[in-house]
């Protein structure tokens, strides 16, 4: 085993998903809509507030971008059999989750970085850091996409892969920041939401173009987020290893 | 030099005993048949060879290398051709095998070689840019063993590779299997279907219950079985009341229709009575032949299976 071919790889593995399942066109029309029907609806709610929500929407289009289409993909490959393939070949199991992993976060980054655009161009957002800004976007990426992955290897059915991302995704969306700030909510949900990824992404991102964040420093925040993905490869991974007793 | 060195290998799923101690060789380069009812061990055996479980104890040494210490170097010298045709719907079958190749590390510049060789071998250059999901059951098994085989692996597994086939696509699939037995590629087989082991294997084993009960050439296993020759019949009538009675007092009796099968130890003695009992029973004898169980009987006789469970089984109904 040699780290070519470990790295060459998981560059076939990503290659492969993004032809066979995210490349494909409702896909990429579903990635562009959503996140402008998600803009439209809050623009018309409150024009002026989309610069306060903009670190928040770009986290939920991160989320819905990485964990949608991932739970499917390694779901129904392990339905058909077709999981089994990667497993056969002569490269670790860890690559074939980072494989399968980047091509989640790869598919959340498309729609997440039109979100980024229609923030920047439409709104005139100003990313003052953008390695924070962009750095803290791709850690979220990965993260949320490692969540997708370790739902996927729990389950079964391509359904129950759906209802436990739902059952991680909307306390998300509603706990982490995205539409209200974690300060202003009971003691006992602001516990809640600082057990969950997605807060200390929207605190990176708000970093990222100034405005001020409920939770101290930039690297608190990225460190937290690295160590949420280590935690979710992890758990991925052991899963899958347990999976061919 | 063996191509698979197998070493009281055991396997338990939940505390169920799937596989249990077995041990034996297969030789560099042979057609080597695994066989055994539903549930006898086989698809178990052949996941840990190439990687898909872990056993619970024991090892092998595939293609030189420990199943248990260094797995990667044992992926890359094998293919596995599965009982489901598993490749991607969405990608072509052109594209299928040139992933299958990136994966096993083809070089480049021999991969785009490489895998217009396999795709004119196995008779599918005009299928190359048909999606796999639009493919038929025939066809899509030939590219999985054409996927399996783009990496030139020193030994390929094939488990149960022509269950569900029309007869004409399991014909050209055996023609296929015994071209590689011709070269230098170590063929594992399992199959349900014992004439097709007969044809194609120079050795098998049986398993039953996750032992190994038997292992030897075709030949050797029909000898081993204890009837020493079977008298086969077609009578005028399908066999019952008496006439049926009659024949279990001459041997062990099998009985399909108007044919029965009769395991006998002395032929002359038995075959006089098969006449003498049709005589009196006012029923002929159309056809008659004699000789060696088949691999067929001698599996029935070996396994301790019924006729009748093992053609279920055959006909892919699951108990």
């Amino acid at each position: 085993m040699t780290l070519r071919n470990e790295l060459s790889g998981i560059c076939f593995i990503v290659w492969k998903d993004l032809r066979a399942y995210y490349f494909k066109p409702p896909n990429i029309s579903w990635g562009i809509l959503f996140p402008l029907v998600l803009t439209l609806a809050f623009t018309l709610r409150d024009p002026t507030g989309l610069t306060t929500l903009a670190p928040g929407l770009i986290a939920m289009a991160a989320i819905f971008g990485t964990t949608s289409m991932e739970a499917i993909v390694i779901t129904f490959e392990r339905r058909q059999g077709a999981l089994e393939r990667l497993l056969l070949a002569p490269i670790s199991i860890r690559s074939l989750l980072l494989g399968k992993v980047l091509g989640g976060a790869i598919f959340g980054g498309m729609i997440s970085g039109v979100m980024v655009i229609v923030s920047v161009v439409f709104f005139g957002i100003d990313v003052v850091n953008p390695l924070l800004f962009y750095g803290s976007l791709v850690l979220t990426l990965l993260t949320l996409s490692a969540l997708g992955a370790l739902v996927a290897v729990s389950v079964t059915e391509v359904f129950e892969a759906q209802t436990l991302s739902n059952f991680f995704r909307f306390p998300m969306v509603f706990l982490c920041g995205v539409f209200i700030p974690v300060g202003t909510m009971p003691l006992l949900l602001q516990a809640v939401a600082y057990l969950l990824p997605l807060t200390y992404s929207v605190n990176a991102l708000r970093l990222g173009i100034s405005l001020t964040s409920e939770l101290i420093g930039p690297l608190f925040n990225v460190g937290v987020l690295g160590l949420f993905f280590l935690l979710l490869f992890g758990a991925c991974e052991w899963g899958l290893k347990r999976s061919l007793k | 030099m063996a191509a698979i060195e197998i070493n009281q290998l055991t396997k338990y799923y939940d505390g169920l005993l799937a596989v249990d101690t077995i041990s034996f060789n297969v030789n560099k380069g042979e057609v080597f048949g695994f066989l055994g009812p539903n549930g006898a061990g086989k698809t178990s055996t052949i996941r840990m060879l190439v990687g898909l479980s872990r056993p619970s104890s024991g090892t092998a040494m595939v293609a030189g290398h420990s199943i248990t210490d260094d797995i990667v170097e044992v992926k890359r010298r094998v293919g596995l051709v599965p009982e489901v045709s598993n490749l991607y719907d969405e990608l072509s079958v052109k594209d299928n095998l040139v992933f299958m190749a990136q994966l096993y590390h083809v070089p480049r510049h021999e991969r785009t070689g490489r895998v217009e060789e396999v795709l004119q071998s196995f008779d599918l250059w005009e299928r190359k840019t048909t999606k796999f999901g639009k493919l038929s059951k025939g066809l899509k098994r030939r590219v999985v063993i054409a996927a399996s085989l783009v990496h030139e692996p020193e030994i390929l597994f094939l488990d149960e590779p022509t269950v569900g086939l029309d007869v004409a696509s399991a014909h050209s699939l055996r023609e296929y299997v015994e071209q590689l037995g011709t070269g230098d590629t170590t063929v594992f087989l399992t199959t349900h279907y014992i004439e097709e082991a007969d044809h194609l294997c120079d050795r098998i084993a049986i398993i039953v219950q996750g032992k190994i009960v038997v292992l030897d050439t075709p030949e050797e296993i029909k000898k081993q079985v204890r009837a020493q020759s079977v008298i086969r019949a077609k009578l005028s009538q399908v066999p019952d009341g008496s006439l049926l009675q009659g024949l279990r007092a001459l041997g062990e009796v099998e009985v399909e229709g108007k044919t029965i099968s009769l395991k006998v130890k002395k032929t002359s003695e038995s075959l006089n009575g098969l006449f003498g009992l049709a005589s009196r029973e006012g029923v002929s004898v159309e056809a008659l032949e004699t000789g060696q169980p088949t691999l067929e009987e001698a599996f029935v006789e070996l396994t301790g299976m019924s006729t009748d469970k093992m053609r279920r089984e055959k006909g892919g109904i699951q108990e």
